[in-house]
C-alpha cells in the first residue's frame, strides 16, 4: 500500500470506517496457461464503494507499482447490462443477490479475506484473470431467441390483448440480463435458467407464437451443444440470479420442449 | 404480410466468427470438449420416466413387505401368489417376468441417462471453483448420483438376499425364514437402512425434479410438490424400514 494510494480513495470523514482487506484473486494470462489465486491487499476502502471500485483501486495501485492490472468484465455499472459477473468468495455476484457493480463493500468488513475467481464453465473460456467469454450465451439466442415481427406501420397497440398474468410473467423473465451467473452457480454448469428466462419470455406473448416450437428445441439444442451441462433442479441458479428469475421457468421449458418434441419440432442441425 | 426474422445479436457472419473462435480458443487450451448427442432435458425425461415407474413398484413392495405381520404362512403365501398370478391362463411366473423386466428396463434407462449427464456436467466444469458456497442446494440433491450408486448396489445385493437366496445365510428356506435369517444379522440391518434412506432422500429431490423434468410445476405449485415429495418419501421408506426393525427388535421371528 503507497502512501499516495492512501489518498486517493475516501475523504478524512471515512476514514476511520475504511476498511483493510485481503484478496484471493485469480490471475490467468491468457487461456493457454494455467491460472492460480494471487494475495493482494487493499486498504482504506470505503463502505460506500461498489465492489468493482475496489477492484479499481487494486488495479490503479497495480499500475502504480508497474504490475499488470487484474482484468475484468463491466460496461454499465448499474445492474443492466449483465457485463460484470465474478465469484465472490464462491458465491456468484457475491453475498448479496444482486450483480457485482451493485454489490458494495458494506456488505464486507475489515479485515475479510475475500476469495474473486471467474465464472467457471468451459462454454465461458477464460480471456484474462476474471474475465471470461460469454458469446455461447448469444449463439443460444441466435438459435432461437427471436420473433418474427411485420415489416412497416407499427402495429395498433390494442390489436393483440395480452392477459395481464402473462405480461406480468414474461417481463419477470425478461429481465434476464444475461450475466451467466446462473451458470456459473451451477454445480453442473447448465444454462438451464438462462435459457428458460428466454423461452418463457417469449412463449408468454402472442407475438412469441409463431416460432414458440423451434424456438425451445433449437436453443435447447445449442445449448448442449456449447457444451453446457443438463439441469438437476438445485436451485442455486435462481438463488444466485440478480434478477431472481423463478424456477418456474425450467419447468415451463421443459414443457414446451417435450411438447414440441411430441408435435414433430426437430432441431437445425 | 412481409414478414422479416429479427435477430437480436448479429447476424450470420459473427456466428462463424464466433464458432471459430469458439474452437480454438478454448479453457486452459483444450480443444472444445465432445459434445453430447442426445438432448439433455429428453434424458432427463427418460429419468423421470424410468424413476416414476419403480417408485410406483416400491409402493406395490413396501406395501407387500408388510404381510410379514401377518405370519409366516401368509407371508409365503403372499411369495407364492406373486408367482402365479393370471395362472393357469398363462404359465407360472409370467406376470412376475413382465414386471421384472420393466423394472429392469427402467433401472438400465435410469442409469444411462445419469452416467450420461453427470459427465456432461463432468465436461462441463473441468476446472473446480478454488471456493464454492452452496446457497439452496439439500444434502438430497447433492447425493443424487452417489447415493444412485449405492442405492444400485444396494438392489443387487437385495436381490441376492432375498430373491435368489445366493447370499443368505438361510438361503434354501422359505421366503419368511430367509428374511428373519437376514434381518437377524445386524450389519446387514445397518446395510439395509442406510441405503433405504440414501433412497428416501434420492426419492425426495427426485419426485420435485420429475415434477420440473415434465414440466408440471409452478410457482404456485412449488411448495405443495415438495411438501409431497418429503411426507411420501418418508412414509414410504418408514414402510420399509419398520421390517428389518421388527426383526432386529424380536418382533417378527
Ligand atoms: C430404486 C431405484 C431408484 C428410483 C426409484 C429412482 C427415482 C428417481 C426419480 C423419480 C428421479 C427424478 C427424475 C428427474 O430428475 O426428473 C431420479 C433422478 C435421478 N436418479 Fe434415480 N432412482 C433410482 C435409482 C437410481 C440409481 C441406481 C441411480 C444411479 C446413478 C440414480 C441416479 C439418479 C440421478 C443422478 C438423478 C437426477 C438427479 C436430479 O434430477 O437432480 N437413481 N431418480
Ligand atoms: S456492469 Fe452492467 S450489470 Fe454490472
Amino acid at each position: 500500500m503507497t502512501a499516495s494510494m492512501q489518498s486517493s480513495v475516501g475523504n478524512p470523514a471515512d476514514e476511520k470506517r475504511g476498511m483493510n482487506l485481503t484478496l484471493r484473486i485469480w490471475r490467468q494470462k491468457d487461456p493457454s496457461v494455467k491460472g492460480k489465486m494471487v494475495t493482494y491487499k487493499v486498504s482504506d476502502i470505503s463502505p460506500d464503494m461498489s465492489f468493482l471500485e475496489m477492484l479499481d483501486v487494486l488495479n490503479e495501485q497495480l499500475i502504480m507499482q508497474g504490475d499488470d492490472p487484474v482484468a475484468f468484465d463491466h460496461d454499465c455499472r448499474e445492474g443492466i447490462c449483465g457485463m460484470c459477473g465474478l465469484m465472490i468468495n464462491g458465491q456468484a455476484h457475491g453475498p448479496q443477490q444482486t450483480t457485482t457493480c451493485q454489490l458494495h463493500m458494506r456488505s464486507f468488513k475489515d479485515g475479510d479475506k475475500i476469495d474473486i475467481e471467474p465464472w467457471r464453465a468451459s462454454p465461458f473460456p477464460v480471456i484474462k484473470d476474471l474475465a471470461v467469454d460469454r458469446r455461447a450465451f448469444d449463439r443460444i439466442i441466435q438459435a432461437g431467441g427471436y420473433i418474427s415481427v411485420p415489416t412497416g406501420t407499427a402495429p395498433e397497440a390494442h390489436a393483440t390483448p395480452v392477459p395481464k398474468a402473462d405480461s406480468d410473467a414474461a417481463f419477470d423473465a425478461a429481465t434476464c440480463i444475461g450475466c451467466g451467473a446462473c451458470v456459473a452457480a451451477c454445480p453442473n454448469a447448465s444454462s438451464m435458467l438462462f435459457t428458460a428466462a428466454k423461452v418463457t419470455h417469449l412463449g408468454l406473448l402472442p407475438q412469441g407464437q409463431p416460432e414458440r416450437d423451434d424456438r425451445v428445441v433449437n436453443m435447447v439444442a445449442q445449448q448442449d451443444r456449447e457444451g453446457f451441462g443438463g439441469c438437476t433442479n438445485i436451485g442455486e441458479c435462481s438463488a444466485a440470479c440478480p434478477k431472481g428469475i423463478s424456477m418456474e421457468t425450467i419447468s415451463r421449458l421443459n414443457h414446451d420442449l417435450l411438447g414440441a418434441l411430441r408435435a414433430g419440432a426437430r432441431p437445425k442441425s | 404480410m412481409s414478414c422479416v426474422t429479427t435477430c437480436l445479436v448479429g447476424g450470420k457472419a459473427p456466428v462463424v466468427l464466433a464458432w471459430g473462435l469458439v474452437v480454438t480458443v478454448t479453457h486452459a487450451g483444450r480443444r472444445t470438449p465432445k459434445v453430447a448427442k442426445t438432448n439433455s432435458v429428453v434424458k432427463k425425461a427418460v429419468m423421470a420416466i424410468s424413476g416414476i415407474v419403480m417408485v410406483l413398484y416400491l409402493i406395490a413392495h413396501m406395501i407387500g413387505n408388510l404381510k410379514v405381520f401377518t405370519g409366516a404362512e401368509s407371508f409365503n403365501h403372499y411369495s407364492e401368489w406373486i408367482r402365479t398370478i393370471g395362472t393357469p391362463a398363462v404359465p407360472e411366473q409370467t406376470t412376475l417376468w413382465i414386471i421384472r423386466i420393466a423394472l429392469l428396463v427402467a433401472v438400465v434407462a435410469h442409469f444411462w441417462a445419469a452416467v450420461s449427464l453427470w459427465r456432461q456436467a463432468k465436461r462441463a466444469r473441468p476446472e473446480r471453483y478454488v471456493t464454492k458456497k452452496a446457497v439452496a442446494q439439500s444434502y438430497a440433491s447433492r447425493t443424487m448420483r452417489w447415493g444412485g450408486v449405492i442405492v444400485l448396489l444396494f438392489i443387487v445385493y437385495h436381490i441376492l438376499d432375498l430373491t435368489t437366496g445366493t447370499v443368505n445365510p438361510d438361503g434354501d428356506a422359505s421366503p419368511y425364514d430367509r428374511l428373519v435369517a437376514s434381518f437377524s444379522n445386524p450389519f446387514v440391518t445397518a446395510f439395509y437402512v442406510i441405503s433405504l434412506v440414501l433412497l428416501g432422500m434420492h426419492l425426495r429431490h427426485g419426485i420435485w425434479s420429475a415434477t420440473q423434468t415434465l414440466g408440471q410445476s409452478n410457482r404456485r405449485r412449488e411448495r405443495t410438490v415438495n411438501a409431497f415429495a418429503i411426507v411420501f418419501s418418508t412414509v414410504l421408506i418408514a414402510g420399509f424400514l419398520i421390517v428389518p426393525f421388527s426383526v432386529l427388535f424380536g418382533l417378527v421371528d
